[in-house]
């Protein structure tokens, strides 16, 4: 409870505690087994770990950290290819501050700046797109990371650059979305989930309607959650309430951002400029099905990868680390081999370590050490 | 980035291309607007919005106590500061 006094209204989150307490004695599998729900999105398990909500929670529930953090899934490969374009004399390599630090099979981006390459933090694709406008002599290679909250920002730089006919811009796409992604844990052997907080921003561009397939054909509950520590307890409520009465449908707790319908310009902005890939390599997790998109060819002049020649070499993940199992839920961050030794976020082997978004540095950061020691 | 931040729209820049200026607690920058402008509500009918801006784009209206709110939360995140030191160093107006 050491976050608990900080909340708006403290008085609220022990209420619904209260509630999810009660529930959870409603529950009978919950007699025999946690009951686990698995948060999709990085930016939850972000604020469940600053907010201290786990250990609010009854211990008969199990919040099961989920890939939904674009930095952490990217494999060492992609990096790779983006330092073999950065490290061309002609290039600008532009990217969001979070990915500078991801570690390749030989050096990280940050590494690739400090032996010279010319690569620039941005905070927006538009801020490429100007960069490529100022200097027409060079080629400017922006790095697109992200799910479907940031896929139609790259596609509406895209259409941009093609519109004012700017030929020095292109983007090394590693766009990925979440649909098949979830459907890729839903099918994993080793994995017995019960429910879902669905993402509230990828929501917010694709609606409710793709998760159906979740409570049709796995009969699971999912409610898409807001961000503040009382949307993620009561979206919990919400999941539970469903386990308990033995429904397994899509809810919105967090209607006031996300229409069910979703953004229809991003949609169309998206489905202009990208399509499905038919795998994608992600770090812990393998080649996923339809999982990335591509540029589509009337694009490809925007395209680095038909641009530029990459390595596109597919990299093992490091033998030490066990960021697939972290990612899956399988174990806990404080139990893979080389958490806070060998892996930490000054010197980070795996990528869960990297971001805040991360399962890893958010329990080394808000105590996970702790939580660690306290087992052992 | 997937968080995105708060901000107001105090000025469109350039209603073809659907550009405008953003107040995102004091810092000024450029976003684009075309995900959150519709027929019944046009470019110029953004100025005073309260919108949730993702990596330099509006995608979503909000209004002022969920601006405020989620502005709060970020910032106890350590997101906030993030995000607009990142706006400060790239093209912040």
């Amino acid at each position: 409870m050491k976050y608990v006094e900080e909340f708006r209204d403290a008085e609220k989150a022990k209420v619904l505690v209260h509630e999810i307490d009660k529930l959870v004695a409603e529950i009978d599998v919950a007699k025999e087994r946690p009951i686990a729900i698995m948060e999709v999105c990085g930016g939850h398990t972000h604020s469940i770990f600053r907010y201290g909500l786990e250990g609010m929670l009854p211990k008969e529930i199990e919040l099961v950290h989920g890939p939904g953090c674009p930095v952490c899934v990217l494999p060492m490969g992609r990096v790779d290819d983006c330092v073999a374009i950065a490290e061309r004399p002609e290039v600008i390599f532009t990217t969001f501050g979070d990915a500078m630090r991801v570690p390749g099979s030989k050096k990280s981006l940050l590494q690739a700046k400090a032996d010279g390459a010319d690569v620039r933090m941005v905070y927006s694709p538009m801020d490429a797109l100007a960069l490529a406008k100022k200097n027409p002599d060079r080629e400017v290679v922006f790095f697109a990371i992200g799910f479907e909250t940031t896929i139609p920002s790259t596609a509406l730089t895209i259409l941009q650059a093609q519109a004012e006919g700017v030929e020095n811009f292109s983007v090394f796409c590693n766009h990925i979305t979440i649909v098949p992604t979830i459907k890729a844990i839903l099918d994993s052997p080793d994995l017995q989930l019960d429910g879902f907080l669905g993402p509230g921003h990828v929501s917010m561009v694709i609606g409710t309607a793709p998760y159906e397939f979740i409570s049709h054909h796995y009969k699971r509950p999912m409610v898409v959650a807001g961000f503040e520590p009382l949307d993620v307890l009561q979206s919990i409520w919400m999941v539970l309430k469903q386990i308990k009465e033995g429904r397994a449908e899509i809810e919105n707790q967090y209607a006031r951002i996300v229409p069910d319908a979703g953004n229809r310009a991003a949609l169309t902005a998206l489905s202009e400029v990208y399509e499905l890939r038919e795998f994608f390599e992600w770090r812990g997790l393998g080649s996923i099905d339809h999982s990335g998109v591509r540029i589509r060819a009337a694009y490809r002049a925007f395209d680095a990868e038909a641009k530029f020649a990459t390595p596109n070499i597919k990299i093992a993940d490091p033998k030490s680390c066990q960021c697939g199992e972290v990612l899956k839920g399988v174990i806990k961050p404080w139990q893979c081999k080389v958490f806070g030794s060998a892996c930490n976020p000054e010197t980070p082997l795996g990528a869960l370590m990297v971001s805040s978004e991360g399962a890893c540095a958010a329990y080394y950061q808000y105590g996970g050490v702790k939580k660690r020691e306290a087992v052992s | 980035m997937c968080l995105g931040i708060p901000g107001r729209i105090v000025a469109i820049d350039d209603a073809v291309r659907k550009l405008a200026t953003v107040d995102v607690s004091g810092v000024k920058r450029q976003i684009n607007v075309a995900c959150i402008v519709s027929e019944d509500h046009p470019v110029e009918a953004c100025v005073g919005d309260w919108v949730l801006v993702h990596v330099g784009f509006a995608m979503s209206r909000i209004d002022e106590a969920e601006a405020a709110e989620t502005l709060k939360v970020l910032t106890e995140l350590g997101e906030a500061q993030a995000e607009m030191e990142a706006m400060r160093l790239s093209g912040a107006a």
